[in-house]
């Protein structure tokens, strides 16, 4: 029997990037807010001080600072003929746990979407026509447009430190940077990080190929900064420890060196950590959150009543919570009616390996930081002509050097034997002078109508519960996309005089064992049309006004960045609109 | 600390008012008295941290003789001190003496507080009759035989007490008279900053020069050729102000003296105490024996590898983040307590409104034994710290074991 | 009179917002903080095997050194502490995959779908090791894996690669699977884990280690970084030589 709390004016599911974002905004309204994580409070000194953070097998080979599949887990099939089964240890993704969600452990790599990629429904079947997409590609626009959330974008980059080089001011093309960027009012925070020896000469052969390379939009410091919260952060020293470790020295952007000092100042802001959420309450008509469910670490549930429900707990988990609590009609991929669950993606990612001359080369692999390296984004979105090649999507690529790392860099040249002397001899002879970035092929991946998530009718996690269900698989659009990115990708390590470039190209059938970044999307999207999405474009449930849910769940498709910028600036929208409008008359944003 | 709203005030005033004490009319009394009180601190000995009652006192106050037990200075009748005349008050926050006539310890600063006015005080007294009476009745001295007679004051007083009012220095600014009235008075810098003699009284030739107590070194804070003789105005009013500055980041106990104290005066009042400060000047630090060549070497090698990421290879670290360990200055200070309690156990800077961050130093104890602590701390302090002295094997044993005794 | 539980009370009060990694709390105020680290890593010492047999010990110990083999300029898998490793491993957590989803029911599903057997590793080396040298006292003359000459071990663990060994229970490709997993773990993990005793891994490559700064070495092109690995426990120039 759950213990009722005293009511708070809004709970907040999940203490990530999101979560932290509309804390803070909703404490500084005024409002009586309690976040609830399920995960532990993190921070800095305590959890990954510079003198154990740096360790491969603790974080990067068990990864501890994620969620154990033990507490909770998915299904997983290719396609809806198979029966789903668990995935009992991560591969393909790595969901984050604790304060500060995916945030604490991030590259920090820090995008903005592509204007077109926003209507993007609109614009391709614009350019080539309704034939042009394939089959049960069930791609949509958002529902907002790029220029709505270039003020959220800018909040967040400067919220973060972002360090990078603006390509276009206000329309005015600038020299450097992304020449494909959408324009942004003005430039980033602060200026690009430093580059090594790899990407100084990835982007000098992309320039003589005819790109236009820029630094990568970074989240870690090029020098200290001080955000508009008064929070503060530290330069970045290159550490080479940054996706799926803490930073040990404040130069990451995280919710907990951006947010949270500032954030806990506020009488009017409790957490709970440890506390695992496991329903959102509605009253009898349905209409109407009441509050939520919890589970602490002793095993009590306890009610947390409040008048408005943020969830913002991770792109599926999102979704589960909500096939749980009965909000919203569950996708049926067969009927193809319901909008929870539908639209589900991850991202289309994939490498090339290059080997130089070791006696003219030497990279220092393990000087890093998870965003530095140069890219080019001629590739992206409808940033070319897809006529000729018969796909749709893109992505940006780039030489992003985020680690050297040894357990995971020892590349070999292939058909080196996998163990023994040769194989030893030959990880010694090419660490310092390969070249393998830690983030290649950045492709996207759009959305399908076989592609969801549902919940699980066999397995079940430790309260009993249905574990979410998903269902995806790579479709020909995709694989196209990547041969043809990843092809273009292998030229410029050719041009850069490597002696030998191997290609890994994506292919499907999906595989769940990969590791392919954790940008899964999707699942409770946002949309002008209730019958095809579960959100109105300020991210409020059609269903229940008093609901809202951030994360890249919204997103009717992924492109091909990095989702956490477009999360980020999502949730500035998505407060601002609580804050003007629904406070002051709370009720249905958008009548459709 | 909590601002009482106006109604409250006006009602409390009004049902506790005793004989000879502010009326419901003296607003501006209460309020000055409320920012005396910040000022003072009292707060920090009154008010146990997260206590919902403030100034009921129950805190134990850790002296070198023992312990002593803060008492209630909220209005209730019975337990705290809503029966004390003004007079009472007034003889116990300038003159040590309990309202039984008995001498109070000087873990009550009354030899500062001595500096105060008598309307100073009468303020404060109107500050605290609008606090919540709460009932709390503790038993204040703890101390062991024989200090714990407190006849014994007696003779302390007439060593160490010189009850007088503040005095300005005509020769001086209005400024500087302002920020020496509040380092002298309410601030009681000295009771930290001061060394003391083995009775605990102010060595007052060496004022503001460095102690230890509770564990921490509140270090030198003299300018001239003292620790902060590189500091300007300005470095001094930030830190007061915001526990930050870009030398160095209030910790320990002085996070408190920000947090309740400083942080909540006014920006041309901290100002001034840093004007009076950055005039107290003090003698440079007796060079030290140079350090032991392979205990540098080892010690520079750690710093290298651990300690550089934050405080960079120059030891100057990055400003209102990570302390420049040139000027910080408890890492020059002779005793370094403060040093060895940071590196073994790390420590959380304080945040405040202006800068919230609160960087922590991670701690390094259960990484680095005696011999390698030694060397480290030796050489930030040989190299950094302005020739201090050299910390031995030995000396991070004992602060080891002593940081395992103890609960704060 | 104030009574000694109010006094402890009172002192427990300053120990308030400090948070736990396993227990609910609430967090308000203030940014907690204790001393001392959260999660500072365990640290593996060397002493006697903690998972492994005797026997066990002598065939991993035999196997990582034909993984890795020693050679003029860098130890092999064994003096390197591979197998060290690999028993505090498989005595930890990774042994009996704590942490991972162990519901059942255990079905066999496609490549893409991931491991399901409710298998662990400490039962994968048990028996993977068992049946090893029963397949060498098998086809060598009563000689077990650790017995044999290294061509001969070599042979043998190419067959297991290549597929054309049966072990008992267990599968064969999975257990060497394992191996070239977890041999390289511990040749490059940090030495608190076990292995890569003196960093000899992190030298033979010229990885740094645990350093952090490389400020002044990023635009330092072209030019080996020349400073010696350091790990959690540090390195010998760490402890002050003697006169």
């Amino acid at each position: 029997m759950a213990r009722k709390l005293p009511a708070k004016d809004v709970v907040i599911i999940g203490l990530g990037w999101t979560g932290s974002i509309m804390a803070y905004e909703l404490a500084d309204a005024g409002l009586d807010v309690v976040a609830i994580e399920r995960g532990p409070w993190r921070n800095t000194a305590t959890d990954y001080p510079p003198n154990y953070a740096a360790d491969e097998l603790r974080y990067r080979i068990r990864h501890e600072l994620f969620l154990r599949p033990e507490q909770t887990t998915f299904t997983f099939r290719n396609k809806m003929a198979e029966s789903a089964l668990p995935i009992r240890s991560w591969g393909s993704f790595m969901p984050p746990n604790g304060v500060g969600g995916g945030g604490v452990h991030w590259n920090a790599e820090t995008w903005r979407f592509l204007p077109s990629d926003f209507v993007l429904k609109t614009h391709l079947t614009e350019r080539y026509g309704a034939d042009f997409l394939p089959d049960g590609m069930t791609i949509q626009d958002w529902g907002l447009t790029y220029d709505d959330l270039e003020p959220h974008y800018d909040r967040f980059e400067y919220l973060c430190g972002t360090s990078g080089q603006a390509g276009n001011i206000k329309g005015k093309i600038v020299d450097g940077g992304n020449p494909f960027e959408g324009p942004r009012s003005r430039p980033y925070p602060n200026p690009p990080q430093d580059q090594t020896f790899g990407p100084t000469l990835f982007a000098k052969a992309a320039r003589e190929l005819g790109y236009k390379p820029f630094p990568q939009p970074s989240g870690n410091m090029s020098r200290a900064y001080q955000n508009p919260l008064g929070v503060r952060l530290g330069p970045c020293t290159y550490c080479g420890f940054c996706e799926w470790f803490g930073c040990g020295n404040y130069a990451k952007a995280t919710p907990q060196t951006t947010i949270l000092p500032a954030l806990l100042r506020k009488s009017n802001f409790s957490a709970r950590d440890n506390s695992e959420v496991t329903r959102i309450n509605v009253d009898a008509s349905r209409k109407r959150a009441t509050g939520v469910t919890f589970v602490d670490t002793d095993g009590n549930e306890w009610e947390q009543p409040a008048e408005l429900v943020i969830l913002s707990a991770f792109t599926i988990f999102n979704v589960q919570l909500l096939l749980l609590s009965g909000i919203g009609k569950p996708y049926d991929p067969v009927a193809n009616s319901g909008v929870i669950g539908r639209n589900f993606t991850h991202q289309t990612i994939s490498d090339v390996t290059s080997f130089f001359d070791p006696a003219k080369f030497v990279f220092n692999p393990f000087i890093a930081s998870g965003a530095i390296g140069t890219c080019i984004d001629e590739f992206n979105g409808d940033n070319f002509d897809h006529g000729p090649h018969g796909f749709v999507g893109g992505g940006y690529m780039g030489q992003i050097q985020t680690n050297g790392r040894p357990i995971e860099t020892t590349p070999v040249p292939p058909g080196t034997p996998r163990w023994g002397a040769k194989w030893k001899k030959a990880v010694k002879d090419n660490y310092q002078s390969a070249m393998k970035p830690g983030t290649g092929v950045h492709g996207s991946m759009y959305s399908y109508r076989d592609v969801y998530v549902d919940l699980d009718p066999t397995y079940k996690d430790r309260f009993g519960r249905p574990l979410a269900r998903i269902t995806m698989d790579f479709h020909d659009n995709e694989i196209k996309q990547n041969a043809f990115l990843t092809d273009k990708f292998a030229a410029i390590f050719q041009a850069m005089g490597a002696k030998q470039v191997v290609k890994e190209y994506r292919k499907a059938p999906y595989d769940v064992t990969k590791y392919q970044t954790t940008h899964l999307c999707g699942g409770a999207i946002m949309g002008s049309d209730p019958s095809t999405s579960a959100l109105n474009r300020y991210l409020q449930s059609w269903d229940v006004p008093n609901l809202f849910v951030t994360g890249a769940s919204a997103f009717p498709q992924n492109a091909g960045y990095n989702p956490t910028g477009t999360v980020a600036a999502l949730a500035y929208w998505a407060a601002d609109a609580i804050r003007d409008k629904y406070l002051k008359n709370p009720g249905q944003l958008i009548n459709a | 600390m909590r601002k009482a709203p106006v109604i409250a005030v006006l009602i409390a005033a009004g049902a506790s008012a005793g004989p000879g004490r502010a009326g419901p009319q003296d607003f501006s009394s209460i309020e000055r008295g409320r920012y005396l009180a910040n000022a003072a601190d009292c707060g920090s000995c009154h008010t146990v941290p997260g206590s919902d009652h403030p100034f009921s006192g129950g805190r134990p106050i850790e002296t070198p003789f023992g312990t002593l037990v803060a008492p209630n200075i909220t209005p209730d009748r019975e337990t705290g001190i809503g029966d004390w005349t003004d007079d009472q008050f007034d003889a116990a926050v300038r003159h040590g003496r309990a309202r039984n006539g008995g001498r109070l310890y000087p873990a009550m600063p009354f030899p500062y507080y001595t500096r105060m006015s008598r309307k100073d005080v009468a303020d404060i007294r109107a500050y605290l009759d609008t606090i919540e009476p709460a009932r709390n009745a503790v038993r204040v001295n703890r101390l062991p035989f024989p200090v714990n007679i407190r006849s014994s004051m007696a003779v302390w007083d007439e060593l160490y007490f010189k009850p007088d009012e503040y005095h300005a220095d005509t020769s001086k600014s209005a400024e500087w008279n302002r920020g020496a009235y509040l380092v002298q008075g309410p601030g009681h810098c000295g009771a930290c900053h001061t060394p003391k003699s083995w009775l605990g009284g102010d060595k007052t030739s060496e004022a503001l020069r460095g102690y230890t107590l509770q564990g921490w070194t509140a270090p030198d804070i003299t300018s001239g050729k003292g620790a902060l003789g590189n500091w300007s105005v300005d470095d001094l009013a930030i830190y007061l102000k915001t526990g930050h500055n870009r030398n160095a980041a209030a910790a320990g106990l002085m996070s408190e003296v920000v947090s309740l104290s400083t942080s909540q005066m006014t920006d041309a009042d901290v100002k001034a105490m840093a004007v009076y400060l950055k005039d107290v000047s003090g003698p440079a630090a007796e060079a030290a024996a140079s350090p032991d060549k392979n205990v540098w070497a080892a010690g520079k090698a750690i710093y290298q590898d651990l300690c550089s990421s934050c405080h960079t290879s120059d030891g100057k670290g990055v400003a209102n983040l990570f302390p420049n360990l040139s000027e910080a200055a408890t890492v020059s200070a002779k005793d370094p307590a403060t040093v060895l309690r940071v590196i073994l156990q790390g420590a959380q800077s304080v945040a405040t409104d202006r800068e919230p961050t609160g960087p922590t130093m991670p701690a390094f104890g259960w990484q680095l034994n005696d011999a390698q602590i030694a060397a480290v701390a030796t050489y930030v302090r040989s190299d950094f710290g302005k020739n201090a002295p050299s910390v031995s094997e030995a000396d991070v044993r004992k602060a080891r074991s002593k940081l395992a005794a103890r609960t704060n | 009179m104030m009574h000694r539980r109010r006094f402890l009370i009172s002192a427990a009060l300053w120990f308030a917002g400090t948070t736990s990694l396993t227990r609910a709390s609430v967090i308000q105020g203030h940014v907690p903080w204790a001393p001392y680290p959260s999660s500072a890593p365990h640290i593996e010492r060397p002493g006697p095997w903690q998972f492994f047999t005797a026997d066990e010990a002598n065939a991993i110990e035999a196997i990582v050194d034909r993984i890795i083999p020693p050679d003029p300029q860098t130890p092999g898998g064994k003096d390197a502490g591979c197998a060290v490793f690999i028993d505090r491993q498989l005595k930890g957590p990774y042994g009996s995959r704590a942490g991972l989803y162990k519901l059942g029911p255990h079905t066999k599903g496609t490549k893409e779908q991931g491991p399901q057997s409710g298998q662990t590793p400490a039962e994968l080396y048990r028996k993977g090791l068992a049946s090893l040298d029963k397949h060498c006292t098998a086809s060598f003359g009563g000689k077990k894996f650790a017995q044999l000459s290294p061509d001969q071990q070599d042979d043998v663990l190419g067959q297991i690669e290549g597929g054309k060994v049966k072990f008992d229970g267990v599968d064969a490709q999975g257990f060497f699977d394992a191996l070239l997993k977890d041999v390289p773990e511990g040749f490059f993990s940090d030495p608190i884990h076990g292995g890569n005793r003196n960093m000899v891994g992190w030298s033979m490559i010229g990885f740094p280690g645990i350093r952090y700064d490389y400020r002044d070495w990023v635009h330092r092109h072209n030019e080996r970084y020349p400073y010696p690995p350091v790990g959690i426990t540090g390195r010998a120039d760490w402890t002050p030589h003697p006169t």
